[in-house]
């Protein structure tokens, strides 16, 4: 029984870090704009395509001599996806939410946008690439350690590593750096920022390429875990991890990380103990309730506003 | 004279529909679309009056359809009909024509008690917050659907033709453009209507600043529970239309997909503007059937489409104004209160 427990919580912590490294990509965003960037989903989506093919050409699939071992293409892919997404990411900011942000529009109306441009990032790709799934390659050779009864893969340990690792390099950046203060000043005022000489723009697209980097990261492992790509599956991970953002209070790092477990732990505890069609209705209930009892999230603080 | 030209101009739009309808000018392909764009106007300004007027963003609209569409296809397939879920019909198929629009309200009813799972949260929590209890409360529905196996889960539900065709034993004529017809009218209407009275005031005020508007006397929580149960009950009205337009519901159909685009909708016409909801309900179905032809490219097509629009009008189509505000000789023609 315990054995069971412990598995399935090193399970869970798998899942957790999926939705902890894009819910931080969100909240990223969120913290500094004030915008829910729904396309997010779709960029990790993005990532892990380009890591497909990334790898895919470094493993000599498309008539280029594979020289490098399974372990260097890795090490040479995570890098280049990281870049590569977050150039899509940025891209995405100049070309659809800058125009808007300096005419001034509504904000949910940049959000319709972000909304839209997720369709055409799933659309676009159906359309180029058609509807076949990919297998992602395999890079590394699957070890499997044994602790007793509870297993656990080289892989496994891998993504719960990198999570937390990411995790601690952010909040590294937001805390500790000059870049990360910035980030901190616009979002507590956007206003009195660039009269203090603040370049609000190079802030802004800072933010993007560590929050879309993030989203290709978690691109890269989500499909090193579930080789299997499709065009659809970045939408519904997605929400999923904005809303694991907004329980760990969104705006706050360290909410969104917390929030990532938090929901990978229940859906997963939910799955070991109920049948599985009951995982989205209990885990969303739960998170209901953990709102309606704290409605500014784990970590977030009530705003005082002036009238 | 003022008073009776919309009630003229809509009877006489109806007439010219049933009638295209009855003498097959129109085929069914055209008929659906039609049907469709009806059921998008009650979607879009019933959507419309929570995000637009009262300024919240709520993204689980599709939720409330789920509700409406599910409660009054059951109630009307076991009601009218022989099927194998519920055995032989409950009262004589004869009434079907009579019983149909009770069946569509009381669906309504339920959607706008699921309303409440949104509408409570919403005293304490505001804005993004409340934005993931909408999407939460999406999920949760089509969650709990796909688990009651009776009405098929995750195979969906149908038999809704049936009712259809009991409807026209009665009297051979189309049915379900009447009653899109009539619900959409109403609904147009009670949304006008309660925009125009204290609670509507109420609801600007909470647009325009809650703390100040609940400072000022304005009771918040009452007007927000009030708004998102009339949003919701309309909303699932607009599902019960959908399913007995379609004669197939599936909980994948209401996804947060689904939601998407009656946000699409309010958006692009404007928020806050009920012509620009319905404008942009006629413009969004529309251009859904026109680029079919298109195929895949069509869901690339579109959402360019709107980026691009949203570049050039930020604020929609209409802004915050409607038809009579910005072609003022209007005025003279209709009252429409």
């Amino acid at each position: 029984m315990f054995d069971t427990l412990l598995q399935n919580l090193l399970n869970a912590l798998q899942w957790g870090s999926f939705y902890s490294l894009i819910a931080l990509g969100y909240t990223l965003v969120y913290g500094v704009l004030r915008l829910i960037n729904f396309a997010h989903g779709d960029i990790v989506m993005v990532g892990a395509y380009i890591a497909f093919f990334i790898s895919s050409l470094l493993l000599g699939q498309y008539g280029m001599p594979a020289f490098l071992p399974g372990w260097a293409v890795l090490a040479l892919t995570i890098p280049l996806t990281m870049v590569l997404t977050s150039v899509v990411g940025v891209t995405l900011e100049r070309v659809a939410y800058r125009p808007l942000r300096r005419k001034g529009a509504n904000r949910l109306y940049v959000v319709i946008t972000a909304l839209m441009a997720g369709l055409i990032l799933e659309n676009g790709n159906l359309l180029l690439l058609g509807a076949s799934r990919k297998k992602f390659p395999e890079m590394i050779d699957k070890v499997v350690y044994k602790f007793g009864s509870v297993y656990v893969t080289n892989l496994k340990i891998g993504v719960i590593l990198t999570a937390i690792l990411s995790f601690i390099v952010l909040h590294f950046i937001i805390t500790k750096t000059k870049v990360g203060m910035a980030m901190r000043a616009i979002s507590y005022d956007k206003f009195a920022v660039p009269l203090m000489g603040i370049p609000i723009d190079t802030v802004i697209v800072f933010t993007f390429v560590l929050g879309s980097s993030m989203a290709g990261l978690a691109g890269i492992l989500f499909a090193l875990s579930y080789p299997i790509l499709d065009p659809y599956m970045g939408m519904s991970i997605g929400w999923k991890a904005f809303i694991a953002a907004v329980v760990g209070g969104i705006g706050d790092i360290r909410g969104a990380f917390a929030g990532g477990f938090i929901l990978g732990i229940i859906e997963i505890m939910v799955v070991a103990f109920f049948p599985s069609s009951y995982r989205d209705l209990i885990a969303f209930s739960i998170l209901l309730l953990i709102l309606t009892v704290k409605p500014t999230g784990l970590f977030g603080v009530a705003q005082t506003t002036k009238i | 004279m003022k008073r009776f030209n919309v009630p003229i101009l809509l009877v006489v739009l109806l007439t010219t529909l049933m009638g295209l309808a009855w003498f097959e000018v129109i085929d069914l392909y055209i008929q659906t679309i039609v049907l469709f764009m009806g059921i998008n106007i009650i979607t879009s300004t019933s959507l419309n009056l929570v995000n637009g007027n009262m300024g919240e963003f709520s993204c689980g609209h599709a939720g409330f359809i789920a509700v409406g569409a599910y409660v009054s296809s059951i109630l009307s397939v076991a009601l009218f009909t022989k099927s194998r879920t519920f055995g032989a019909p409950l009262l004589p198929p004869e009434l079907a024509a009579y019983g149909f629009p009770l069946v569509l309200i009381i669906g309504g009813l339920a959607a706008a008690l699921t309303g409440l799972l949104v509408a409570l949260p919403s005293f304490r929590t505001r804005d993004d917050y409340l934005a993931i209890i909408t999407i939460a409360a999406n999920y949760i529905i089509i969650s709990a659907i796909i688990n009651i196996d009776k009405i098929g889960g995750a195979r969906g539900f149908m038999g809704m033709k049936r009712v259809i065709f009991a409807m026209e034993k009665c009297a051979e004529i189309p049915w379900m453009i009447l009653w899109v017809f009539i619900f959409m009218v109403l609904s147009i209407i009670i949304i006008r209507r309660y925009m125009s009275s204290t609670y509507g005031k109420g609801v600007e005020a909470i647009r325009q600043d809650e703390v100040a508007a609940e400072i000022m006397s304005v009771n918040t929580n009452r007007i927000k529970l009030v708004t998102f149960m009339i949003s919701s009950g309309l909303a699932g009205i607009a599902g019960g239309l959908y399913a007995h337009t379609i004669g197939y519901v599936n909980p994948k159909s209401f996804d947060l997909l689904k939601s998407t685009e009656a946000l699409v909708m309010v958006y692009l016409g404007g928020m806050g503007s009920i012509s620009g909801s319905i404008i942009a309900a006629v413009v969004f179905t529309l251009m859904l059937e026109l680029l079919r032809p298109l195929q895949i490219i069509k869901w690339v097509a579109i959402p360019l489409l709107l980026i691009i629009i949203m570049q050039f009008r930020p604020e929609g189509i209409m802004g915050n104004r409607e038809l009579s505000d910005i072609f003022p000789r209007l005025k003279k023609f209709y009252k429409f209160k």
